[in-house]
């Protein structure tokens, strides 16, 4: 199945990148290969299958209700690429 | 007797080390002598520690001139691939994107190295966020082939494989999330084992595909890679898939032959695709086996040639979403503010000025940009490739005929694998269909960089152990690997069944970097 | 006449009550300083891994019980991606098509007294994690938002209801019975100024159909968001259903016409206001969590749960209306302000033995001293046991209920015994010849009120008893007049 542009567009915006013009054409071409290849998975027959999500099957692995010491303030936003020592900074959430 | 220290085995060293013949700060610089000797042909390296490892060594040879405990790896130094945490130290993952950051925590796997003793030297080369097979999409620098420069180590982990192909550490820890720790161990001519999924701790592995992806080590030797897999196997409570059964130590064992094995020869493996140089020392060392009294058992993996589809879905959708945390807000890069305000800006009046309320209405918020913008900027092709193949699968209306789709077929060559491994120990075949290509050869294909990973992908997708071990040279003097694969938590008996082929024949020679 | 419907559904949110986030070991205490209570796995580091706390599972457990649920053996954990600045991995790990609880009810009271109660159905109960929130920036230029992930990871229980309500009051009466149902169970403190629970309101109606008079039509869904307490769910829920049937009076849109809208309420002009549309419609991407094991919980664990579960609010009302002879009134006030005082009320009346004694002095008394003070009843000096000896004393006639007030005060403000508070008033119980020789005394020096009384007006014996209580300050009223009453009769 061939992907058009605005596929390429629209998947794009969902995961948040914003590739140019030249670079949608040539994912769109890109992605239309790999998908004509996994697309080969239609022939098996699944009927009845359970999917397999995890590939060591565990159950109920759980941790008790303890508090542990958190990280320093400092540290936790070391990595930040911009904050004012409290918080993490960014454009405005609401609006423009 | 090899040139430098830094060319032994790792069990040779501990050997030295345990005896008082050499000292791990020897050790550590003729490893830093080697690096810095070799490394501007290689580029294993992205960086070296060499303060950091020398105080370490230096206090490792303190406590074992006062006779005080050291541990497993006392002393040894140990290269890691720079997609684990070390608090403190730059973790990249060859990516722009974390370029500066530093995690406030270790992975398990660094601290179970350093309370092993082990020495960390540096960081090496790979594909960002270990998304590729020839190391060839790491945002920094091109690792070489130290058995042809011209050609790729493979990958993602081909910085790993390469220093220790190189001479410039004897260990590595690398990661396979389709064949990243096997196959640039073959196209290296080095050991490399993929342990059972859930066997060594995720915690601190910056994720690329969370249900395949795991740690191992690479070695010249399989009994170096026991050694190393020893120190980082066995349970973690912090990671929640990380198998609660203990792992058995493998080093003591090793060197004990299977009797009674039981080979599985899958015939497809040897189809077209396979390279007549490959296909030849593969087919030599099963021979081998037989010659040692093995029982080779033709089985059948239906589902096998699904393997590379399926894993093309999983792989990316998982990607798609462990990759959406960088978005520049919390850590990693932000694209230019002010510019990106000034083009939103421009973006704005043009609209207006053109009286163009649909364009207007979608033109991003300056958040939405601010996301959009960091990420295509600070991410690679390869990894925003993946990232769209990944939402793209994931997204309304696909669900159920990819992803979901993929998990079915998935159990189905899981149980592939466990129906043969009733009737067989071990399986055998090929890790790769050719020794190393050209660099350059494959980046613009994606496609066909993805059907590299052929033969090594069910086992992540089952989540088998799985080794890479050398079982040859090509007529171009290019190593050839031999893969094994083992039913899930028996990395005792891979291991000792790769040893028994190892010791069937002469040690490959080291390249030479001259 | 406004010839509609209201339907509406709830989305309640609520902050289960662990010492520990849902997926890591940092603290949930609310108000601490700005981005203090964060560590790899919540901040969403890279190579962080998630690990579940098992007294979350527990809560909801508990909670799905209470709520008539069913207990599926098998749940799992999904990713819902989305980007937002207060949500660090980009995604928020939930619950998707396999929820820890579903298909449950809770009962609300009929609308007017003695109407048959009302049954609310749950369609699922789910846990998730939260995300963190704004600040506000005085610091920031530009108008920057600036973000806290102190709650990034703590674990919410989302308790989703079937569009069975049919009006604000419904509505309203919903929430106080689940939020007195989560604190008695103690799974939440469902304090909604720390946002420890948080409502969304699905509003629509269903109105009259012209082409079909056997079936009503139905508006456009709207969510309404922002609601900060219940009061203002109240006030939108009846705000919104205007402004539809006006809306459909004017464009006639149905259901499937428009998409589902989301409005946020403002507080403080009492109107919804259209939300600003996301940029692309919601595609969470949802899909199993590869990082986290499914749970399983046998029908031995739920059976377990299900025994150990306290008395709820509805059994509590019933057995207080049938075992204590309370009124439905006095039932509901006393259950309707939390397990504290209900548990409290219950010790009083143990030990004072006058279960309508009991609930009088708790339900007027008690609560008015908490509402005066506005301190909780763990914070007033009385114990159960003081009030309850108090109320013995009164059944046992030693202490006159006209002095109980007083008791009660020193009580409160002392925190002494009973005996003591008494003996510090001087208060005793008045020999019974003494009070008989009093009223002798009385009746002799007052013959107008005696013939007054032999000629029918009994109420004329009320002026000697103050001059009883002048001569002993102990002397009750009700014995004073009945003996004087006895006395006159006699001759």
């Amino acid at each position: 199945m061939a992907l058009q542009r605005s596929d390429v567009q629209r998947v794009a915006l969902l995961a948040r990148l914003e590739p140019t013009p030249d670079q949608i054409d040539r994912l769109a071409t890109e992605l239309a290969a790999i998908v004509e290849y996994v697309d080969s998975l239609a022939e098996v027959d699944t009927d009845g299958v359970e999917p397999l999500v995890h590939a060591i099957e565990q159950t109920n692995v759980l941790r008790p209700d303890v508090a542990v010491a958190s990280l320093s303030r400092d540290a936790a936003l070391a990595n930040a690429p911009v904050h004012n020592g409290v918080g993490f900074r960014v454009p405005a959430v609401l609006g423009d | 007797m090899a040139d430098s220290l830094a060319e032994l085995t790792a069990v040779e060293q501990l050997r030295l080390l345990n005896a008082g013949q050499t000292t791990s700060v020897a050790l550590t610089t003729a490893c830093l002598d080697r690096i810095a000797a070799t490394d501007q042909r290689v580029g294993a390296f992205l960086r070296t520690t060499p303060e950091r490892a020398l105080a370490q060594a230096a206090d490792i040879d303190r406590r074992r001139a006062a006779g005080d405990a050291v541990g497993a790896l006392g002393g040894v130094p140990v290269a890691v691939k720079d997609v684990l945490c070390d608090e403190g130290q730059l973790t990249t993952c060859a990516s722009k994107m974390l370029a500066d950051f530093r995690p406030p925590y270790d992975a398990t796997v660094v601290e179970r190295l350093k309370q092993a003793d082990a020495v960390l030297v540096g960081r090496t080369n790979m594909d960002e966020f270990a998304m590729g097979g020839s190391t060839e999409n790491s945002a920094f620098q091109k690792t070489r082939n130290p058995w042809d420069l011209e050609r790729s180590p493979g990958g993602s982990s081909g910085g790993a494989a390469a220093c220790v192909a190189a001479g410039q550490t004897a260990l590595s820890i690398g990661t396979d999330t389709g064949g990243s720790i096997r196959q640039p161990a073959a196209l290296c001519g080095v050991v490399g084992l993929k342990p059972t999924y859930g066997r060594v701790s995720r915690y601190g592995l910056v994720a690329f595909a969370s249900s395949l992806d795991q740690v191992g080590p690479l070695g010249r030797t399989v009994s170096d890679v026991a050694l190393l897999y020893d120190a980082i196997a066995g349970h973690d409570p912090h990671d929640t898939t990380s198998a609660k059964a203990a792992a058995e130590p493998t080093l003591p064992q090793v060197n004990e032959p299977l009797k009674g094995l039981r080979v599985g020869v899958v015939p497809e493996h040897f189809a077209a695709g396979l390279s007549e140089s490959v296909r030849q020392a593969v087919e030599r060392a099963i021979d081998s086996y037989r010659q040692a009294g093995a029982q080779i058992v033709e089985v059948a993996l239906p589902h096998a040639r699904h393997a590379v589809a399926t894993y093309y879905v999983i792989a990316p959708c998982e990607a798609s979403s462990n990759l959406a945390r960088y978005d520049g807000v919390h850590y990693g890069r932000r694209t230019d503010p002010a510019a990106m305000h000034a083009r939103l800006a421009a973006e704005r009046k043009s609209a207006a000025e053109a009286n163009d309320a649909t364009a207007a209405r979608q033109i991003d918020t300056a958040l939405v940009r601010l996301y959009r913008q960091s990420r295509s900027e600070a991410l690679g092709p390869e990894v925003q490739r993946r990232i769209m193949l990944g939402a793209y699968a994931l997204s309304a209306g696909y669900y159920d005929a990819y992803y979901l789709k993929a998990l079915k077929v998935r159990r189905l060559i899981r149980q592939d694998f466990d129906a043969a491994f009733e009737q067989v120990d071990v399986i055998a075949g090929p890790v790769t269909a050719s020794p190393a290509f050209k660099l350059g050869e494959l980046i613009d294909d994606p496609l066909a960089m993805y059907l590299v990973d052929l033969y090594t992908v069910s086992a992540n997708l089952a989540g088998l152990p799985a080794i890479s071990l050398p079982c040859g040279l090509s007529p171009d003097g290019l190593p050839i690997g031999l893969h094994l694969m083992a039913p899930p938590l028996k990395e005792s008996r891979l291991l000792r069944a790769a040893r028994m082929f190892e010791a069937s024949r002469d040690p490959l020679p080291l390249p030479r970097l001259d | 006449m406004n010839d509609y419907q209201t339907i509406i559904g709830l989305e309640v949110h609520v902050q289960l009550a662990t010492l520990s986030k849902l997926f890591c070991g940092c603290a949930t205490t609310f108000g601490a300083e700005p981005n203090t209570q964060t560590c790899p796995v919540c901040l969403g580091l890279p190579g962080s891994l998630p690990v579940l706390n098992e007294r979350a599972v527990q809560l909801a457990i508990e909670t799905g019980v209470a709520l008539n649920c069913t207990i599926p053996e098998f749940t799992k954990w999904d990713r819902k991606q989305y980007f937002y600045p207060d949500l660090p991995k980009g995604y928020q790990t939930s619950q998707f098509d396999l929820p820890i609880t579903e298909h449950g009810w809770l009962e609300i009271a009929g609308e007017t007294e003695g109407t048959a109660p009302k049954r609310v159905r749950i369609t699922r109960a789910h846990l998730e994690e939260d995300a963190g929130k704004s600040l506000h920036d005085e610091s920031a230029a530009g108008g920057d938002s600036v973000i806290d992930l102190n709650r990034a990871g703590t674990p919410l229980l989302e308790i989703v209801s079937e569009p069975d309500l049919r009006s604000s009051a419904e509505a309203k009466a919903y929430l106080n019975e689940l939020k007195l149902l989560l604190t008695f169970l103690g799974v939440s403190d469902c304090n909604m100024q720390e946002g420890s629970l948080r409502v969304d309101a699905n509003v629509n109606l269903h109105v009259p159909d012209s082409a079909n008079p056997a079936k009503p039509a139905a508006t456009p869904i709207v969510e309404i968001k922002n609601l900060n307490s219940f009061r203002a769910v109240e006030r939108a829920i009846d705000y919104e259903a205007g402004r539809q049937w006006r809306h459909w009076q004017e464009t006639g849109l149905r259901m499937g016409q428009a998409p589902k809208q989301t409005r946020g309420w403002d507080d403080s002009a009492e109107v919804t206001r259209a939300q600003r549309e996301k940029e692309e419609s919601a595609d969470y991407r949802y899909f199993p969590c590869p990082d986290l094991a499914p749970v399983v919980i046998t029908a031995d664990e739920v059976t377990r749960v299900r025994v150990a579960m306290p008395e709820l609010p509805a059994a509590l009302r019933l057995r207080l209306q049938t075992e204590h002879g309370l009124s439905a009134y006095d039932a509901d006030v006393i259950v309707g302000s939390g397990r504290e005082l209900t548990e409290f009320y219950e010790q009083v009346a143990a030990t004072g033995g006058d279960a309508k004694q009991a609930a009088n002095w708790v339900t007027q008394h008690v609560t008015r001293v908490m509402n005066a003070t506005g301190k909780l009843l763990s914070e007033l000096q009385l114990p159960a046991e003081s009030l309850g000896r108090m109320i013995a004393k009164i059944v046992a006639g030693e202490l006159p209920s006209s002095r109980a007030r007083d008791v009660f005060d020193l009580l409160l403000e002392q925190g002494v015994d009973v005996d003591k508070a008494m003996a510090s008033l001087g208060i005793a119980a008045v020999d019974e010849s003494e009070l008989i020789a009093i009223c002798r005394t009385l009746l002799a020096a007052n013959p107008k009120i005696v013939a007054d009384v032999q000629a029918g007006k009994q109420q004329a014996v009320g002026a000697l008893i103050g001059q009883a209580k002048q001569k002993n300050p102990n002397a009750d009223p009700g014995r004073v007049r009945a003996i004087c009453l006895e006395l006159i009769a006699a001759g």
